[in-house]
């Protein structure tokens, strides 16, 4: 079981640090898992091309939440072009098999411990599907 | 039942005696679909082995028997809810699309702009989608009888205020798959006919476990499914009085339906075939007029009385656990063998995980029911449901296994 449910998931799952408002926030996105009913609202300021600031509100499991929480602080003051490049990377390292992890996904990383479990998948995936529509409905 | 007995109906389900993980297995999800017992699984076997032919048409023995058997089956159903004949026990795939049936047929022919549909707020999205889309595509009003968050039972007083005459059809869940209210069915048929409107019961949950006769609940329809109750997936169906039946419209078109087809018209089959296009699930409807036996051998009364006593120490035992939220009913005679809980903020699925890891299956997550968990305030819940081959040690093997997630979430 500890190989679902790492240290440094049930970590950031009880003791988010993004789990809050954004200032400023000029970019939202809204999902819902129809799956578990689990809801997540991405919300994050953009300047320019830069994502300043990102946070979440989330009715959800500890996948979904920490993968939430640990996403935050990835794209935090990283390009529109660089965050779309970690989505898809970190999309792969959930599911295929990866030989290395770009540096910004170290931390996620640890989800990959998920995949044996392949319905939790969705959940550690579905902030950056999220992400995603946040960005796209901004542009 | 005593104990003796129970130990041999749980070594007539192979499957129960399976490890997950390395643990004897604790199949905790009968409400979700039941395990079936060796003699059903046979039944599929001898079918297929022995007498696998197409019904109603072939002029060759094994045609003959492949029909008695799926005739057979239909009345051996017929009599365990007490239908007065086998034509009024339509198959279908399952409760949804008996449902479904009702809804395309009865609906389009009897709905129109204006008229009310009565449902509750605790129905399956079974009970709610089919009536959405007929209501969006004929006018039709929708109205909800709310039950009450403190007891899980339904307002009565909203009940008598809701059903009208301009209430066309009344239609509820017999049983709560989530909360296990046992929901006053008479009452209720009673209330929509003196408006002059029809009643349908989801029997999903309440036929498998209650030992239902239709003449007792005053309903109009009852959709069923066989695979909750100790029968194969695929096989279900609508029981409707002759009458009703008869003057129904077909549902879906094809072979089996008919009676003399031209090229641009046709006549249709007498009930129960004229709702039966296509070569139906003849297996399966056999394998399920075995497990009609199997229960009626057992006794749905012996059944409902173990069941009971499971949910009445599930209930004791989650209630000791003070960081254990229940749901529904707390008298074990007011509602099914269904437990639906939460365990202190962790989310449900969650628990599921790690129950799973220690070998327990419960069902966890909104359960198809959204709008009672958007009422209840939460995302989903953890739901342990029984049948006659749990005993109180599937039980303690839950509660234990709670303690485990306690130590990863704590």
């Amino acid at each position: 079981m500890e190989d679902l449910y790492r240290e440094a998931i049930i970590r950031r799952y009880q003791t988010p640090s993004n789990r809050r408002e954004i200032d400023g926030a000029n970019a939202e996105g809204f999902s819902q898992n129809p799956l578990c009913g689990d809801e997540i609202r991405i919300r994050a300021r953009v300047t320019d091309d830069l994502i300043e600031d990102a946070g979440f509100a989330a009715r959800g499991c500890s996948i979904s939440q920490a993968s939430a929480d640990m996403m935050a602080d990835a794209i935090r003051g990283k390009t529109l072009a660089e965050v779309a490049e970690l989505a898809d990377s970190f999309r792969q390292l959930m599911t295929e098999e990866v030989e290395t992890v770009p540096p910004a996904l170290e931390e996620l990383a640890v989800l990959r411990s998920v995949k044996k479990f392949p319905v939790r998948i969705k959940c550690a995936l579905l902030p950056w599907d999220t992400l995603r529509a946040a960005l796209d409905a901004r542009s | 039942m005593s104990m003796t007995d129970l130990r041999t109906r749980k070594a007539d389900f192979p499957i129960l005696q399976r490890e997950v993980n390395g643990k004897p297995l604790v199949y905790l999800d009968s409400a979700a679909t039941s395990q079936k017992p060796r003699v059903v699984l046979d039944a599929l076997d001898d079918y297929y082995q022995r007498y696998n032919a197409n019904v109603h048409r072939g002029i060759y023995r094994l045609a003959e028997e492949a029909t008695a058997g799926y005739e057979g089956a239909r009345k051996k159903i017929a009599d365990f809810i007490g239908a007065s004949e086998p034509a009024e026990v339509i198959f279908v795939r399952n409760t949804t699309e008996a449902i479904n049936l009702v809804a395309y047929s009865w609906g389009r022919a009897n709905i129109k702009a204006g008229d009310e549909i009565v449902l509750t707020e605790m129905e399956h999205h079974s009970n709610l989608i089919p009536w959405i889309m007929l209501a969006e595509q004929t006018g039709a009003v929708l109205r909800h009888i709310p039950f009450s968050l403190e007891t899980g039972e339904l307002d009565m007083d909203a009940a008598r205020k809701l059903i009208t005459d301009r209430t066309k059809l009344v239609s509820f869940v017999h049983m709560s798959n989530v909360l296990g209210t046992i929901n006053p069915a008479v009452e209720l048929a009673d209330l929509a006919h003196a408006h002059g409107a029809l009643v349908l019961i989801d029997g999903a949950q309440s036929v498998p476990h209650l030992g239902v006769q239709v003449a007792d609940l005053h309903c109009d329809f009852l959709a069923f499914s066989g695979h909750k109750m100790l029968g194969p997936t695929g096989i279900g169906v609508l029981w409707a009085p002759r009458k009703i039946l008869e003057e129904m419209p077909p549902f879906m078109g094809g072979g089996e339906m008919i009676a003399q087809v031209f090229l641009d018209r046709a006549t249709y089959n007498e009930i129960p075939w004229k709702f039966e296009a296509g070569t139906p699930n003849i297996a399966d409807a056999i394998g399920w007029g075995v497990a009609v036996d199997y229960l009626a051998g057992i006794g749905m009364a012996d059944i409902r009385a173990h069941e009971i006593e499971l949910t009445e120490y599930a209930i004791e035992r989650l209630s000791e656990e003070t960081d254990v939220t229940l749901f529904g009913p707390r008298d074990a005679r007011k509602k099914g063998g269904v437990v639906a809980f939460n365990l202190g903020d962790v989310h449900s699925h969650d628990v599921a995980a790690v129950l799973d890891n220690e070998g327990v299956c419960i069902r966890v997550g909104h359960h198809c029911c959204q709008p009672m968990m958007r009422k209840l305030d939460i995302a989903g819940t953890a739901r342990a449901s029984f049948y006659l081959y749990n005993d109180n040690e599937d039980i303690d093997r839950l509660v234990t296994a709670l303690a485990s997630v306690r130590r990863i979430f704590g």
